[in-house]
């Protein structure tokens, strides 16, 4: 691949308890590029995905083995602070979860503990700047006083993206950002993505194959909490080189 | 049709059990609240008479002798009409105000209970001649009920007719004030920790029982503990508002851990998440995002938690607070007593002038109970759920 790598998982084990949810994963993440997460319910995309910017540690009983790198840099090394990994590699949950406060609050929130901006003009220049990368700008210029939860769902995805991008992270995480959305939001997401990448790495989980084909560059296969295949996005789509990648693209279980 | 008939009695049945449940629900419900009614009016009844008192008008000199002796200041058939309580206060007024002296005033005088008694109509000791000469009174407008603001600006006095509650009230907010500054601080980080940051192992587990077992002890252990340590052991003065803050604070705590428990973990996990998705740590998620939304449960539990400390009466009867209070504490080491009390301690007298008192006692607990509970609903409508 022509790309930097900007994130890898080395030898990946996970396990919840004693379930071993990840065995051996690994994995390149090109820097600027969009990979795509497949693969049947509850074969550990969540999991893999959480293992990034480390929001599986508030889950009890978790044990991680092998290495995951930003840069060449163990995230699990003392040298990076976690909320600094957080920072760098932002989150989209499947839900929309929005702060019970104003849209302005939900920007505004990360810069401010990060200590991003120091004066309130360039807070308000920051919100409003990344409200327009989420292309949610036009819709909520006027009320940015009013309560984030009042907004529909996919614009309350949308304000999530845009609180994610407040941080100007490297890396974006995103776990079916569009599954509780009707297919304009969802289309309004997917162009989002597309835009991004100009700027970030992002890994984005999805159940939904076009989806996955339209907006990825690079597609993965999990099954069972191993990898069973990656590769370019086109490649997995029209040539697989695995049985099960087939079946499972094609719709013969999963 | 066998089979039509079976069903038809069957439908039958359930609309008869359905009736009599709703029936003796319905039963239950009027019982409960002819019980209260009957409470209520039997109180007001009884008390509301006490917001009025007797006053006589009289005259009175001032001299040398009634400074001496101030039973003097008035005619003798007064004497045994006027409050002494008053009259004793009479060397204290010319000292007050040196002019009086060698003067003779016509006042508005507190009169004694019996007098006061037999002008509500109740049952009184007055003689026939002391009767007739009130009515006598009476007839000139020497005599008449007014609002009884001594109820409200006097300590206990062994004179009915003197006795209020401000050093009962003052106590009580004393009490109050010291019970929330120990218990909330003490309890909301507690259920903070445990809720948010204690690990999951078998030590918090017993912590989280043994608070859940607290909560279902009998007031008057609580008494007895904060007498063991906060009297014999600390020093603490019995009798003190501080004494009765401290023990009832161990009392309100395993309440205000529990409720503000159940407030925080109504907050959803999602939000959780997304703080800390965005990089915030641990003690900013609670600080920013969990302690604000669970901010009105964690009130209303406060708020319940201290009408029940309010009312509370067994633990601090232990540490000494049923005490005889004239005047009313004028810091937290002072002895002092509280609302309830009061309340037990008029209920016990054997005088007919205190059973009114007693009620109006009542009155004024139950109406800032009321008000406390609801300022607890208002808080909690509105502030619903906002996710
Ligand atoms: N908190 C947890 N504790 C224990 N086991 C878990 C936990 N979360 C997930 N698992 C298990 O780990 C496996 C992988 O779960 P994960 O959520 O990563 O799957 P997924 O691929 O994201 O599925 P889906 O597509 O349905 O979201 C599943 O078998 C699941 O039961
Ligand atoms: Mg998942």
């Amino acid at each position: 691949m022509e790309n930097n790598i900007k994130m890898k998982s080395d030898n990946l084990n996970f396990y919840y308890g004693n379930f071993k949810a990840l065995k051996d994963i690994n994995l390149t993440f090109p820097e600027r590029k969009v990979t795509a997460l497949i693969g049947p319910s509850g074969c550990g995309k969540s999991t893999y995905l959480r293992c990034f910017n480390r929001m599986n540690d508030l889950i009890k009983g978790i044990r991680v083995e092998g290495g995951i790198y930003l840069d060449d840099q163990e995230i699990h090394d003392s040298k990076l602070d976690v909320v600094e990994l957080r920072r760098r590699v932002g989150m989209v949950f499947q839900k929309p979860n929005p702060f019970p406060k104003t849209i302005y609050e939900n920007i505004a929130y990360a810069p401010r503990i990060h200590g991003l901006v120091s004066k309130g003009s360039e807070m308000d220049d920051l919100v409003e700047d990344s409200l327009k990368k989420a292309g949610l700008w036009e819709e909520v210029k006027d009320r940015l006083k009013s309560q984030a939860t009042a907004l529909s769902g996919g614009q309350q995805q949308r304000l999530c993206i845009a609180r994610a991008l407040a941080m100007e992270p490297e890396v974006l995480l995103m776990d079916e950002p569009a599954s509780a959305l009707d297919p304009i939001a969802t289309q309004k997401i997917e162009e989002l993505i597309y835009e991004l990448k100009e700027r970030l790495t992002v890994i984005i989980v999805t159940h939904n194959m076009q989806q996955a084909a339209r907006v990825s560059d690079y597609t993965a296969f999990f099954y069972m909490g191993e990898l069973i295949e990656v590769g370019d996005t086109s490649t997995i789509f029209t040539n697989p080189t695995v049985k099960k990648t087939e079946d499972y693209i094609t719709g013969r279980f999963g | 049709m066998d089979k039509e008939t079976r069903r038809l009695k069957r439908i039958k049945r359930r609309y008869r059990g359905e009736i009599t449940f709703r029936v003796l629900s319905v039963s239950a419900i009027v019982l409960a609240a002819s019980f209260l009614v009957f409470f209520l009016t039997d109180i007001i009844r009884t008390g509301y008479t006490a917001f009025e008192q007797t006053v006589i008008q009289t005259e009175l000199t001032y001299d040398a002798d009634t400074v001496e002796i101030p039973q003097l200041a008035v005619s003798e058939e007064m004497g045994e009409l006027v409050s002494r309580g008053f009259l004793r206060l009479i060397p204290q007024q010319v000292e007050e105000n040196p002019k009086l002296m060698n003067t003779t005033q016509t006042q508005w005088v507190l009169a004694e209970a019996e007098v006061d008694q037999y002008m509500k109509g109740k049952p009184n000791k007055l003689s026939e001649e002391e009767t007739a000469f009130v009515d006598n009174l009476k007839k000139e407008g020497k005599v008449k009920l007014v609002f009884n603001k001594w109820f409200f600006t006097n300590g206990d006095s062994k004179l009915p007719e003197m006795a209020g509650l401000l050093s009962a009230v003052i106590g009580t907010v004393y009490v109050l004030i010291l019970t929330m500054m120990f218990s909330v601080p003490i309890g909301v980080m507690t259920a903070i920790y445990l809720e948010e940051f204690a690990p999951d192992n078998w030590f918090t587990r017993i912590i989280e029982v043994n608070i859940n077992n607290l909560a279902a002890i009998p007031s008057i252990i609580f008494g007895l503990l904060g007498l063991a340590i906060f009297i014999n052991l600390f020093g603490v003065p019995r009798s003190s508002a501080l004494a009765g803050g401290l023990t009832l604070s161990l009392m309100s705590l395993p309440v205000i851990i529990i409720s503000t428990r159940a407030a925080l973990s109504s907050v959803p996990d999602t939000i959780r998440q997304a703080a800390q998705g965005v990089g915030a740590s641990p003690w900013q998620v609670v600080w920013h995002h969990i302690l604000p939304l669970s901010l009105p449960g964690i009130m209303t539990g406060t708020i319940i938690s201290m009408a029940h400390a309010i009312g509370e009466t067994a633990p601090l009867l232990i540490v000494g607070m049923l005490a005889y209070i004239p005047t009313a504490p004028s810091g937290v080491t002072q002895a002092a007593t509280v609302l309830p009390a009061q309340i037990y301690t008029w209920s016990g007298d054997s005088l007919r002038a205190y059973t009114e008192r007693t009620a109006l006692g009542i009155i004024v607990l139950l109406s800032v109970l009321l008000l406390l509970n609801a300022v607890a609903v208002i808080l909690r409508n509105k502030y619903e759920r906002k996710w």
